[in-house]
């Protein structure tokens, strides 16, 4: 990195994965909406942790646990600052996004939403932040609520007060893993608070990629993984407003998550570690610590500029090669979106078209994407995703664009 | 495309390209059963109608891939006409082959004599061992079609 320049190739050095082959090709990587890579630096912190300080944390009054354990909650101060929440006792540490929304589920809205209660999601929404909800939706009787999409993949807020009535959760991506549309999630937050209702943002697909401000988002829940933005796998953040999380009854039980037990019950820790039950995931705590310091090295605005640019590059090369044949889904401007690109090209199955990429060395991702109910909205089974990140390039981009065009030939 | 001669194999291609005895048939008399592959989003609807223990008329609806289509029109036409014995006899041969790990398909091949005649055009579809993730694509039919010809409990 100099200056404001970026480059791209040198970020992919970072990244050993980067560095193999696949079927004899140079790896394309262009999958990283479903995970990213992981910078050598993540990689190598991970395993000094269980070279040097591996103990229990929170227990243990020896110094390898006492580091353990201070490294574990440093990364929790620095994800608190990362996405600029108040306390750092508003980083609860899940397995991932996934449980985050769950523990929400589980807890907050158990403990709140009754019979004739109004969820309301939006149709970009992941299955994890769709069923959930279902499944308390037919333990309870609540109502579930769709806000519509656009044709090109944008929530359609025409009607969003009559939506709202009688909400009491509102349960919003900030941006479509399917389709990279961002939402415009603070409208909709300020929106919902006027009714009373409690906003859950899915963040999985926008943390990664963008400067995360919950002061400014003004939501009460905001759940996302490590494994998309650099970290490991098995390490999720729910962030919620701590005046809530101190109500909520606890999740898991177990130990670390209580101040007392007896044969008679017990009490319940403070906030976060109420909901954070048995021995966490240590060392991929640590390996997102790194993670978050190695995108902020990189620096969050400029992470986005380079893929905005880079996804108003790959629209106007695909659309411009492939013209008709080619669908791209979702809004057509790349300031609109993230680094998602969702196609069909043809009538190819994407199943077909992914097979045939993989042997130019190429990784996208086909299928429904988690979003059934989007693609039904859409009128397709799947799509073929391409999704880019800071390791990507023009040259990326064009590889893809010519194993597309082998694609077109094996099936023409 | 290198290397994936095995895969899409010419015959493959032109079942996927024209489907045989694709469509819907009258339930009842015919009887229906859906398969989905939660993997990639495939769809298929399998129509049976049979006379007596004969497979007197079937057809294949929905969606999906190169492979589940191919294989659910090739295993449509190989079924067309077979006792109902004869046709599950076939479907486990089909999901033998299907079975067989990439790393035993060479000692397979040798083997192709005793299989040849029984499986036929089937047997292009051997290739999909090499990409275990397409197994279940390529499966998916004969799967469905299973249901609608095991015996009910």
């Amino acid at each position: 990195m100099t200056g404001n320049i970026f480059e791209s190739e040198k970020i992919k050095g970072d990244f050993p994965l980067l560095e193999r082959e696949v079927n004899g090709k140079p790896i394309v990587y262009l999958d990283s909406a479903a995970t990213s890579q992981k910078p050598i630096e993540v990689i190598d912190r991970m395993t000094d942790y269980y070279k040097q300080i591996n103990a229990n944390v929170h227990r243990g009054a020896y110094h390898i646990a006492e580091l353990a354990t201070s490294e574990m909650e440093e990364t929790r101060a620095k994800v608190s600052r990362f996405i600029n929440a108040s306390s750092e006792k508003e980083i609860v540490f899940t397995k991932n996004a996934t449980e985050a929304i769950n523990l929400v589920a589980y807890t907050w809205a158990r403990s709140q939403l009754k019979e004739g209660d109004v969820i309301l999601l939006s149709s970009l929404e992941h299955h994890s932040n769709i069923v959930p909800w279902h499944q308390l939706s037919s333990e309870r009787n609540i109502e579930i609520r769709w806000i519509p999409i656009t044709q090109d993949g944008q929530l359609d807020l025409s009607s969003i007060d009559e939506l709202l009535a009688d909400v009491k959760l509102l349960c919003v991506s900030a941006v479509s893993n399917a389709l990279g549309t961002i939402n415009p999630v603070k409208q909709l937050v300020d929106a919902a608070h006027k009714v009373g209702a409690i906003c859950l943002v899915d963040a999985c697909q926008s943390v990664p990629h963008f400067k995360t401000d919950v002061a400014e988002l003004g939501a009460d829940f905001l759940a996302f993984s490590g494994h998309k933005m650099c970290g490991p796998t098995g390490i999720g953040v729910l962030w919620g407003r701590l005046e809530i999380l101190e109500k909520m009854p606890p999740f898991l039980g177990g130990g670390e998550m209580i101040l007392n037990v007896t044969s008679d019950g017990f009490t319940t820790n403070e906030v976060p570690w109420k909901f954070e039950a048995g021995t966490p995931p240590i060392a991929e705590i640590i390996g997102l610590g790194v993670a978050v310091s190695y995108l902020e090295k990189i620096g969050m605005e400029v992470i986005r500029e380079h893929e905005q640019n880079l996804t108003s590059y790959a629209l106007d090369l695909l659309n411009e090669r492939f013209g008709d044949d080619l669908t791209i889904h979702g809004p057509e401007e790349a300031v609109n979106r993230s680094g998602v690109i969702s196609f069909s090209y043809r009538d190819i199955h994407p199943h077909d078209i992914s097979q045939v990429l993989d042997q130019y060395g190429v990784c996208v991702r086909a299928g429904h994407h988690c979003c059934k109910p989007l693609m039904t909205l859409l009128g397709v089974n799947a799509t073929a995703r391409a999704s880019l990140y800071i390791y990507n390039g023009e040259s990326d981009i064009g590889v893809l664009a010519d194993a597309i065009d082998e694609v077109g030939k094996i099936f023409s | 495309m290198p290397g994936l001669e095995d895969l899409y194999k010419e015959i493959i291609l032109d079942h996927y390209k024209n489907p045989r005895n694709q469509g819907e048939l009258p339930v009842p008399p015919a009887i229906m059963e859906e398969g989905f592959n939660p993997l990639c989003g495939d769809e298929v609807k399998v129509y049976v109608l049979t006379d007596g223990d004969v497979v007197k008329d079937i057809r294949i609806g929905g969606q999906g891939c190169s492979i589940s289509q191919a294989s659910a029109s090739m295993m449509a036409e190989s079924v067309l006409d077979k006792t109902l014995e004869e046709a599950k006899n076939l479907i486990e041969k089909f999901k033998e082959m299907m079975s067989v790990h990439e790393s035993n398909l060479d000692s397979a091949e040798l083997s192709e004599d005793n299989n040849e005649n029984s499986l036929g055009d089937l047997q292009a579809l051997k290739g999909v061992v090499k990409y275990p993730v397409r197994i279940k694509c390529a499966t998916l039919g004969w799967n469905t079609f299973d249901q609608i010809i095991a015996p009910k409990e």
